[in-house]
């Protein structure tokens, strides 16, 4: 007993010291995050807040960067002068709102599908997995990159009478040239469910960890209680992953805007390295980078009001 | 009906018991995996097609490609394509320096991002959020917005103006190893905050009496996270480990700027069809070159030649790599 009270009061006499417990945890906590503090300063910080500055001057070269400051030249001249930048900006905003959405279908769906049990999970799993190797970094633009695929692309769809699945089902059940209004998203998305499944392999171990983590007697009450499968999906499944979507969707727009064989990317690379121009390539991608912010800050704030948080 | 469970009676005479409705659901449920094993099959087939029609491209002689009556298998079998892919990507030479450079790179990442989730899951510290919130941003900010900085400052390296002072000039960093050494060590490399941030989640859902029991053993801080939380993460850091080493290997955007000098594989069949360009009309005196489908053909094999070590990794690592993600239960 007394060998205990004088532990704690040895223990209490410690915290009394300056320092304590939260200090030494804080310490700690610096300590591990050092590295990522020092990065970010230098190579996150600094570069954004002198590409910030190049944004607004002519950068020259004089034993060391100089900077002359012209205002807004920069982004008057890619808003008003640069032929290619804006409708590169639109047409990859319009690609986006496009493929986002069926990214996001597609994955949980396939998600879903992995997490029942069945023969050859294992392969399916790895084979449905095998995009996050194959569409990374320079193999994604391979194939699109080369101008001269392109122009046999063309060719093989001008001389072949159906270029795509779909236009053979177009053909069979609609009339020529009748509205079909939103079906035709589906039809869009059903051509491009190849682009789809290899942008979608990080967000299916996304679903499929969220599926996973669900607690099996939910399902179990649920059947009791006379659930069917449909409600289960919608009034369970769906709820339960519902925080996932805002990490997946937000994950897609990011991985859209950010992947090698983006055209704005290219452009913005292309001023800087073939035409030298930094501070016009410090403009664009200032612009870039605000349009994806708002991007991004307006699709959280609409999702994340829906988003069920279980704990 | 529990009665007719559990004695061994034949399948129609249970599905009289339940009035019709056995039959209906093994109908139901075997429509249901047929429909599955189908769609499965499309998808799989789907994703791995490209592959298999490049392999099947990449044995084929040049006149082959041609020939409209060769549709997957080639009549004349033949390893040019890949003797010449070797050739112009300089193979050997690439396929060892990409190997250790990119060992080196991820482990340097590994090393960094570990630590700095570590220090965001574990402890609590004045401007953890605005830190984290730092972290986030820097999944989000396109590294093309401080590219062109970034660039200038290692292309003029210079510490508080101290090379200048000395040496009179500024350092050219741009063609050596350490601008991507210094990035990666800094936590700043290919999609690191996404590893900080997958890292955190799982250390996140360690128990802390695990630590506490540590520390009452007499752990100090560092030792605890070095012999016990790490043991306890290891699927989850190879899993990072693999991401890391598998992105640094297809990268051609960081590598084909700071790792200029290297003869690295991603940047060698990003230039593929330019060298293959240059070759033909070296050779040829400038009279030929390449046709499409040919060039089509070399890159096929070079892409293959790239991706064949990683999808041999991935093969072997698979399950790991899958489940440990699997378990982590990312959340927001």
């Amino acid at each position: 007993m007394k060998n205990k009270r004088s532990g704690i009061q040895g223990r209490q006499r410690k915290i009394r010291k300056p320092k304590s417990m939260a200090f030494r945890n804080a310490l700690a906590g610096y300590l591990f995050t050092s590295p990522f503090i020092i990065g970010f300063l230098l190579f996150l910080m600094l570069p954004l807040l002198q590409s910030f500055r190049m944004a607004f001057s002519t950068v020259r070269f004089d034993g060391g960067i100089v900077y002359d400051f012209v205002k807004f030249y920069n982004f008057k001249y890619i808003f008003k002068i640069d032929p290619e930048f804006i409708p590169l900006l639109i047409d990859e905003l319009l690609q986006m709102a496009y493929t986002v959405p069926s990214i996001i279908v597609f994955s949980f769906f396939i998600a879903i599908v992995l997490n029942q049990k069945f023969k050859g999970r294992g392969l399916v799993r790895a084979i449905f997995f095998l995009p996050v190797i194959l569409s990374s970094g320079v193999l994604i633009g391979l194939e699109t990159n080369n101008t001269l695929m392109q122009g046999l692309k063309d060719v093989i769809a001008k001389t072949s009478n159906a270029s795509s699945i779909t236009d053979v089902v177009k053909s069979m059940f609609l009339t020529e040239g009748a509205y079909i209004g939103p079906i035709q998203y589906v039809f869009d998305a059903v051509d491009r469910v190849y682009e789809i499944a290899m942008a979608s392999g990080i967000q299916i171990i996304i679903f499929l960890s969220g599926l996973q983590t669900i607690p099996a007697s939910m399902f179990e009450a649920a059947v009791i209680e006379g659930a069917t499968p449909w409600e289960t999906f919608w009034k369970i499944t769906f709820p339960m992953v519902s925080s996932l979507i805002l990490v997946n969707v937000i994950y897609s727009i990011i991985d859209f805007f950010v992947r090698s064989d983006n055209e704005v990317m290219t452009h913005i690379k292309d001023t800087m390295t073939a035409q030298v121009e930094y501070g016009r390539s410090s403009a664009m991608a200032w612009t870039y980078f605000g349009v994806i912010a708002v991007i991004i800050a307006l699709v959280s704030a609409i999702i994340s009001k829906r988003v069920y948080y279980y704990d | 009906m529990i009665r007719a469970n559990k004695s061994f009676k034949n399948f129609w005479e249970r599905n009289r018991l339940t009035q019709g409705y056995l039959l209906k659901r093994t109908v139901g449920r075997a429509m249901f995996r047929f429909a599955r094993a189908i769609m499965l099959f499309g998808l799989c087939f789907l994703i791995l097609q490209p592959i298999l029609s490049k392999i099947s491209v990449s044995f084929m002689e040049e006149k082959d490609l041609y020939d409209a009556t060769i549709i997957n298998i080639p009549r004349n079998w033949s390893t040019q394509n890949y003797q010449m892919s070797s050739y112009l990507m300089n193979y050997k030479k690439a396929l060892g320096t990409t190997l250790w450079l990119s060992l080196i790179i991820a482990l340097i990442q590994l090393a960094s991002t570990t630590l700095v989730a570590y220090g965001f899951a574990r402890y609590n510290f004045p401007g953890k959020k605005l830190l984290f919130a730092f972290v986030l941003l820097s999944i989000v900010i396109p590294p093309q917005t401080i590219l062109t900085a970034l660039y200038l400052n290692f292309r003029y390296f210079d510490i508080f103006g101290i090379f200048k002072l000395f040496t009179g000039d500024t350092v050219n960093l741009l063609n050596s190893v350490w601008p991507y050494v210094f990035i990666s060590s800094g936590a700043m490399g290919l999609k690191n905050g996404l590893y900080i941030f997958m890292l955190r989640q799982y250390f996140r859902g360690i128990p802390k009496e695990m630590e506490e029991a540590a520390y009452v053993d007499g752990c100090g801080k560092l030792k605890t996270f070095l012999v016990i939380m790490l043991p306890d993460a290891k699927p989850m850091l190879t899993s990072i480990f693999l991401f890391a080493y598998v992105w640094q290997w297809t990268d051609s955007f960081y590598s084909s700027l700071f790792l200029r000098k290297f003869n690295l594989l991603s940047t060698a069949v990003a230039g593929l069809g330019d060298s293959l360009m240059t070759h033909m009309q070296n050779i040829s005196n400038r009279t030929a070159f390449p046709t499409t489908a040919y060039t089509q053909a070399v890159i096929s094999t070079g892409t293959l030649m790239v991706v064949a070590p990683l999808v041999l990794i991935y093969f072997i690592a698979q399950r790991g790599f899958v489940e440990s993600i699997a378990q982590a239960g990312i959340k927001m």
